[in-house]
């Protein structure tokens, strides 16, 4: 395996770690005030990701930086070609993430409202966003040979995009309340629990649907064949084991198989564009690879060192601050009490 | 290329960048101050720090949370605005920048997350070491950013190879001599940025005599901090001038609004350059002082801007060479204006603290309050300085800002954009503003709820 491939695996790894987390922390934020029905039970909801959400964002600026260092062309034109749709997602991302600092260190209500919509716009946006932009990337957007991006706005709108913003968007939503029936007591817990079965339901359809759709607008054919194999076959299976789950009460076992599913949804959309990053809709002469859009040897070797070795380290001390905050958040006083 | 679309981008570029800078700086000085509290109370156990932990901490995440949010669109605007620029210098400037997320952002994030909700959770010494954590990380992110700042400033271990820039040996970017003058003095104007933002708002406190037994120490705490640092400050700062006359000429020579080469140079106490005409409309300066400046000594050249221009002209073809004078001649005064005028409060506190005289009666304290807006004002020309002396090239030398631009952008979207975010922008520091006024007046005491109207309480069952 050649470093190229190394770095489009180490990007998946990351965008990956990204869904999963911030998956959670985006659906509880859309969640919010659906299900927290008084402040008490908001600042209960809130609680379950406030110590994770910033870290879980960091996938996000780590999986950027790696693209900036390790493919600059598809850093380029992917950051400059979604522009505006970029944009949209930052704001969702910066109202959300200050809306979840501000919202609690006010007393009046209005503050407190207002922050909470915030956070519920602002991880709608990016929840539906990340779905539109994945889509593109398999299904292709207008480049050049000089690798530049001569589309506008409305090119990265198409059925097939909108159908890919609903599986994510559905899919956080998904695991947010998943997360919610695991992280919380009553009656917090059972609500996420009845909205985890119906939100199944929609995720559901809505991969179903855009499976069915990549036969018709990507070259899944050519890539994967008729019969794409274990990795998109295991997303679908593992999350109708997930709505078996949930019906069953099984939280953390729906937790673990939705969060399966979005491993290789992701998954399988990587191994369509491989060794492609972008694919261009004017021509497959155009499309960027991980060879016409990489960086040097010198980068990507020292860029290797460094992400073996602190690549693990993340995942242990990330994974440590989950288990510091394992328990179910109550609504006594010590729980509530940021 | 299209030239609007240039200027547009260029101002977004400024807008986010002042606005992040405006609080991180703040963020990896109260980081440690905090860190430095937390831990004598874990030694002492004396419940005062403790409450000065959390009265400052909470002050430290209001603020934090502003940098963060205003740090992913810092990442990614390299990419929306600047895709020539990535392209360009991607191979070399994405590495640190992915270093960054790597080893800063991830400790950073994570083990604040631990340490704003693990007060019940961790042992005191492990509680500790996480806010040590994050002022570690925080100001080893600021690392990595300044080794990609230092590489457009003063590109090293490099080649170029089919219209792009290609790292020749990563070891080259951590031993850039820029970086090292840009680093400590970045991180320790950082480290002014709290103390004074400490020693402010405790001075707030003590002409009230309120909660002395917390802001009295605070106060000291700030003072020696914000006294060392501000020192370092001025002494590196020096040793970075003295580089820029080499590495930068063009910069110091707008920074002084030297028209023409001069041996030994004089310093300008007040200029105005028409740089329409590039003539000397008003001008009053000292002989020798820059040469004194620039090289320790009373002699020696230091170039002028018209020198340069030619010289530039026949290395690089024609074209403008000249960044802006009067923002640069400015900036650099009031940068260098405000740290001096920090170094004398920070004596002038330390006075006071080693004379034990930190009460009402002292009403020159009173100065203390504005006083917090001198490092900002630093910060911000410093890095006005830094970025605009620059011009025209964003890689000094290498590549023109104007070729740097994202070519599908039209004016259209990059105004839409530039509104958007100053937009938000300013609607946030509304809030951050509002909530930083209220709970750094509301002082130590312990949380107490206020008495809720009969529609508010209401809202709370």
């Amino acid at each position: 395996m050649d470093l190229n491939t190394l770095w489009f695996i180490l990007i998946a790894v990351l965008f990956v770690g990204y869904f999963v987390l911030e998956g959670f922390d985006l659906g509880v934020g859309i969640l919010l005030p659906f299900l927290g029905k008084n402040d008490t039970q908001r600042r209960m909801i809130l609680n379950t990701i406030g110590p994770h959400w910033d870290g879980n964002e960091v996938w996000l600026i780590t999986a950027g930086g790696a693209m900036f260092a390790a493919f600059p062309n598809w850093y380029a034109t992917l950051f400059s070609g979604f522009y505006l749709a970029l944009f949209l997602m930052l704001i969702g991302l910066i109202v959300r993430g200050i809306a979840l600092e501000f919202r609690s260190k006010d007393e009046n209500p209005l503050w407190r409202k207002f922050w909470d919509w915030a956070t519920c716009v602002g991880s709608f946006i990016p929840s539906l966003l990340w779905g539109v932009a994945f889509a593109n990337f398999i299904r292709g957007v207008p480049i050049n040979a000089q690798k530049y991006y001569v589309g506008g706005f409305w090119d990265l709108i198409n059925v097939y995009s909108i159908l890919g913003g609903l599986v994510t968007l559905f899919g956080f939503l998904l695991q947010g309340a998943i997360f919610l029936s695991l992280k919380t007591e009553e009656p917090i817990a059972s609500a996420a629990r009845r909205a985890a079965r119906r939100i199944w339901a929609g995720t559901t359809v809505a991969l179903v649907a855009a499976t069915i759709a990549t036969y018709l607008f990507t070259d899944i054919l050519e890539r994967l064949g008729v019969n794409p194999g274990p990795v998109p076959i295991g997303a679908v299976l593992a999350l109708l084991a997930c709505g078996w789950f949930i019906r069953q009460g099984r939280d953390g076992w729906a937790f673990a198989s939705n969060t399966l599913a979005i491993v290789l949804s992701t998954a399988t959309i990587f191994l369509i564009l491989y060794p492609r990053v972008l694919v261009s809709s004017l021509s497959p002469n155009f499309s960027l690879t991980i060879y016409n859009s990489a960086s040097g040897p010198n980068t990507l070797q020292t860029m290797t060192i460094v992400a073996l070795i602190f690549v693990p380290l993340v995942l242990l001390y990330q994974g440590w601050s989950y288990w510091v905050f394992r328990k179910r958040v109550s609504a006594s006083p010590k729980d509530l009490h940021y | 290329m299209n030239s609007s679309v240039t200027i547009l981008s260029q101002w977004q570029f400024a807008v986010t960048s002042v606005y992040h800078f405006f609080f991180v700086p703040l963020t990896l000085g109260l980081s440690v101050l905090v860190a430095i509290m937390e831990t004598i109370y874990v030694r002492t156990g004396n419940e005062r720090y403790k409450r000065m932990t959390k009265f400052w901490g909470k002050l430290f995440v209001i603020n934090f949370a502003m940098g963060v949010v205003t740090g992913i669109v810092q990442e990614f605007q390299f990419g929306m605005n600047w895709s020539e620029y990535s392209r360009y210098v991607g191979d070399i400037f994405g590495a640190p920048l992915a270093i960054e997320a790597l080893l800063a952002f991830f400790i950073e994030s994570t083990f604040l997350g631990v340490w704003i909700f693990g007060w019940d959770r961790l042992s005191k010494p492990l509680h500790a070491a996480a806010i040590w954590l994050v002022a570690i990380a925080s100001n080893l992110s600021a690392f990595w950013i300044l080794v990609a700042n230092s590489f457009m400033q003063s590109p090293v271990g490099y080649a170029e190879e089919g219209g792009r820039l290609v790292m020749q040996q990563f070891s080259a970017l951590l031993t850039n001599p820029y970086v090292w003058g840009q680093f400590p003095h970045t991180v320790f104007s950082g480290f002014t940025t709290a103390a004074f933002f400490v020693m402010g708002i405790s001075t707030y406190h003590l002409l009230r005599r309120k909660q002395e037994d917390v802001f009295k120490p605070s106060f000291q705490l700030a003072t020696v901090f914000g006294g060392i640092s501000i020192l370092m400050v001025i002494l590196i700062g020096h040793n970075q001038a003295q580089q820029m006359v080499r590495l930068q000429p063009m910069k110091i020579a707008a920074a002084e609004a030297l028209l023409n080469t001069e041996n030994p140079a004089s310093f300008s106490v007040f200029s105005v350059v028409d740089q329409q005409t590039m003539s000397e409309q008003v001008s009053l300066r000292i002989p020798r002082v820059l040469s004194l400046l620039a090289y320790n000594r009373l002699d020696g050249e230091v170039k002028g801007i018209l020198d340069l221009q030619n010289e530039y002209e026949q290395k690089y073809g024609p074209g403008n060479y000249v960044p802006p004078i009067g923002i640069i001649y400015w900036s650099f005064r009031i940068m260098v204006g405000s740290g001096f005028l920090m170094l004398a409060f920070a004596a002038y506190a330390l006075y006071r603290v080693l004379r034990n005289q930190l009460n009402a009666e002292t009403r020159w304290l009173n100065l203390f309050l504005p006083a917090m807006a001198l490092p900002y004002l630093a910060n911000i020309f410093g890095w006005l300085l830094t970025e605009m002396g620059r011009q025209p090239w964003v890689v000094y030398g290498k590549l023109r800002t104007a070729d740097a631009v994202s070519p599908n952008l039209t004016p259209g979207m990059v105004i839409t954009t530039l509104l958007g975010f100053t937009i938000v922008y300013g609607l946030l520091m509304v809030a951050d503003v509002y909530l930083l006024r209220k709970y750094a007046i509301a002082g130590a005491e312990a949380e107490l709820p206020k008495p809720r109207t009969v529609e508010e309480q209401a809202y709370w069952e």
